[in-house]
């Protein structure tokens, strides 16, 4: 009879250790699904491991890496904030449509300008849009004590119809020929936020992203704030005794998750996406949770687990172009990463040992 | 304008509007008041939304496919179950992920499922009963699932007042500790309770697909397992409040519905969102008086149950 004794801290080495193991029981369970769906394991599986870095058409996907990866590491390094202290925001990708609509909307009502100040005003812009929407659950929470997790998941929906209300309304390209959608940053250069260097898919989020790691890395080891955001999660009655304060906790957990999903947002409007449409949204905002529970919420786990995250995105497009694999199967499948990460998570918090029954 | 919007129509598509909400929300109440907080209830409601539908069109009967809805959505449930019960994991972050595999799932299996039909579920006919004025057409003329789910509630009400087991099942979620010095099994009752709000959420998911829509679309509930969480808040834990909140939100939606139909002069759009910008109200008026909601929330909700002995 096995029996689960709980260690006294978790152990740093099967902390580590976890994600690769999940990682590689994904791809084993993730094989047999693909044979199941009646496609090559093995094939699959490097089609969307592999093939994106190192296979025929890696010249054209390598760059999409940098793309996809900014966004999810900008958006998870926030919500990790949030993770540690027990402040759970799961609403990233509505303050993420939010961020791109107070951004694109600031950039189009100066439209045609050439100022070089205007794409800096866009990004607070954008920053600010984010952080407001993240700062409707908090303040619910804090004045009323309503679930943060319950009225940020609304409030993604809210913004969802607020973002086609505005790609029919509001925001619509009066060029466009009554089709709906915004302008398009490309042909609007002192708003367009272009490659920085040709060819590596590297723009500000980017640099964004890079900076929010190097940030959270000082915040959380150096800086009092981020002391008190690991005591509040890890013993919030001890926090409470060392003079945290809930409520400021919340709203800064909640603000800069919000500020950075805004952020990403606006980058991805201006940049890759290029303009508002009513399917702008693409999903970042959910897979960063995965993506900061997969980087153990430690802000260089993140970054590497962005990158693993924004591999298996491009995989997918690949194995649906090459192996006819459905999209869907990388949501399944990134799902499924989080299930084993969970799971394997035991093996950090609890000590396995063998127990003789008759004891009992 | 206004005229146009007949209310012995409207009564009856809200009950139909309503259903899959309720069914969703008194199983999560049940899984709740065991003290677990299963956050996957969107994940489990579109896994049983696609497999209620492909069970349905494939034996081309309803009955089988509600079935099989609910044992996908326990199925489902118990992946949920293991992780938190056994391996001890964080119910927040297991039912989120819950969530967001169920939705790749789904769409993974329901391929090629788009634009079939499925087969048409039949109305029960209560007789001459279904032709008395106004009651009849309101609420006597709609498929067997409104009244299995009413149903539903009403056996919950009635195991967790009058029975014992569901006096265990209240202890477990008030205090784990307690119950399991006791003698009492809180893991092994746990996990049935999760099953149960799976089956349940399964079977609202299935009456999306069949009925209420009836057809499968990737991403088909569009937030409706939050908002049967929502609800289990609403009802403060209490089964015939499920009831008259889950009836409250098909109201809501029926009348946006109606309201569209109408061509009222408003944005689609902004009557879209209105059931979910009235959710978070009615959280914010519910959760406003806090020692009531405190009150009648299982002590030991969403805490992780580990025997030492």
């Amino acid at each position: 009879m096995l029996k689960l004794e709980r260690r006294p801290a978790p152990s740093r080495l099967w902390t580590a250790v976890t994600p690769v193991l999940a990682v590689i029981a994904t791809m084993i369970a993730g094989g047999l699904l693909f044979a199941a769906l009646g496609k090559a394991p093995v094939e699959a599986i490097r089609t969307i491991f592999w093939d994106p870095l190192f296979g025929e058409f890696a010249s054209y996907s390598r760059p999409q890496l940098l793309v996809k990866a900014g966004p999810l590491i900008l958006i998870a390094i926030g919500l990790s904030l949030g993770f540690k202290a027990q402040v759970w925001n799961i609403g990233a990708e509505g303050q993420y449509m939010m961020g791109a609509l107070f951004g694109a909307a600031t950039g189009l009502a100066f439209y045609p300008t050439d100022s070089v100040l205007l794409f800096p005003a866009m990004v607070a812009m954008g920053a600010f849009g984010g952080f407001l929407w993240a700062m409707i659950p908090a303040v619910l929470k804090l004045r009323f004590g309503t679930s943060e997790i319950l009225v940020s998941l609304m409030l993604v929906y809210v913004a969802q119809h607020i973002m086609s209300a505005a790609s029919f309304g509001m925001l619509k390209n009066p060029e466009g020929m009554g089709f709906p959608g915004s302008r398009n940053f490309q042909h609007y250069p002192a708003a367009f936020n272009d490659e920085l260097i040709a060819g590596t898919g590297l723009h500000w989020g980017g640099v964004a992203a890079l900076g929010a790691v190097v940030a959270a890395y000082v915040l959380l080891s150096r800086h009092i704030l981020g002391f008190h955001i690991r005591v509040a999660g890890e013993a919030p009655r001890a926090a409470r005794f060392a003079g945290v304060s809930p409520a400021l906790l919340t709203s800064v957990c909640l603000g800069v998750s919000g500020a950075l999903a805004g952020l990403a947002g606006l980058f991805e409007v201006t940049g890759p996406a290029g303009q508002i449409t009513t399917d702008f949204a693409s999903g970042y905002g959910f897979t960063a949770i995965i993506v900061a529970f997969l980087g153990r919420l430690h802000p260089v786990g993140i970054l590497l687990a962005g990158l693993l995250m924004a591999l298996t995105y491009i995989g997918g497009e690949l194995a649906q172009l090459t192996l006819n694999l459905p999209s869907a199967a990388v949501q399944a499948f990134q799902g499924m990463l989080l299930f084993f990460l969970l799971a394997f998570d035991v093996l950090a918090n609890f000590r396995i040992r063998l127990a003789r029954r008759a004891r009992a | 304008m206004m005229g146009s919007i007949d209310p012995i129509l409207l009564i009856a598509s809200l009950m139909v509007a309503s259903t899959p909400i309720l069914l969703a929300a008194i199983g999560e109440l049940v899984v709740e008041k065991a003290g677990v907080l299963n956050l996957g209830v969107e994940g489990m409601m579109i896994v049983g939304a696609i497999a209620g539908f492909a069970m349905a069109v494939e034996t081309g009967s309803p009955l089988m496919g509600f079935l099989g809805a609910a044992v996908a959505g326990a199925a489902l449930s118990l992946i949920f179950a293991f992780l938190t019960q056994v391996l001890l994991s964080n119910q927040v972050a297991t039912g989120l992920a819950l969530t967001l595999f169920g939705i790749g799932f789904s769409a993974l299996i329901g391929q090629g499922y788009t634009g079939v039909r499925p087969p048409p579920t039949p109305k029960m006919d209560f007789g001459p009963l279904s032709d008395i004025p106004v009651i009849g057409p309101m609420l006597l003329r709609h498929d067997p699932m409104v009244y299995v789910s009413i149903l539903i509630i009403a056996a919950v009400w009635a195991f967790l007042k009058f029975t014992r087991a569901g006096l265990v099942l209240r202890a477990v979620g008030e205090s784990h500790d307690a119950a399991h010095a006791l003698g009492y099994k809180v893991v092994r009752l746990r996990v049935l309770a999760i099953a149960f709000g799976g089956a349940c959420a399964g079977l609202g998911g299935a009456y999306l697909s069949l009925v209420r829509v009836p057809q499968w679309t990737e991403g088909m509930t569009a937030g409706a397992g939050w908002i049967a969480l929502a609800i289990v808040v609403f009802a403060s834990w209490r089964p015939w409040r499920v009831l008259a909140g889950a009836y409250l939100f098909g109201g809501v939606t029926v009348l946006q519905l109606n309201l569209q139909a109408a061509g009222v002069a408003i944005p689609v759009q902004y009557l879209s969102m209105a059931p979910y910008v009235i959710t978070i109200i009615v959280l914010v008026i519910i959760s406003a008086d806090r020692r009531r909601a405190a009150q009648n929330a299982p002590a030991s909700l969403g805490r992780v149950f580990h025997a030492s002995s």
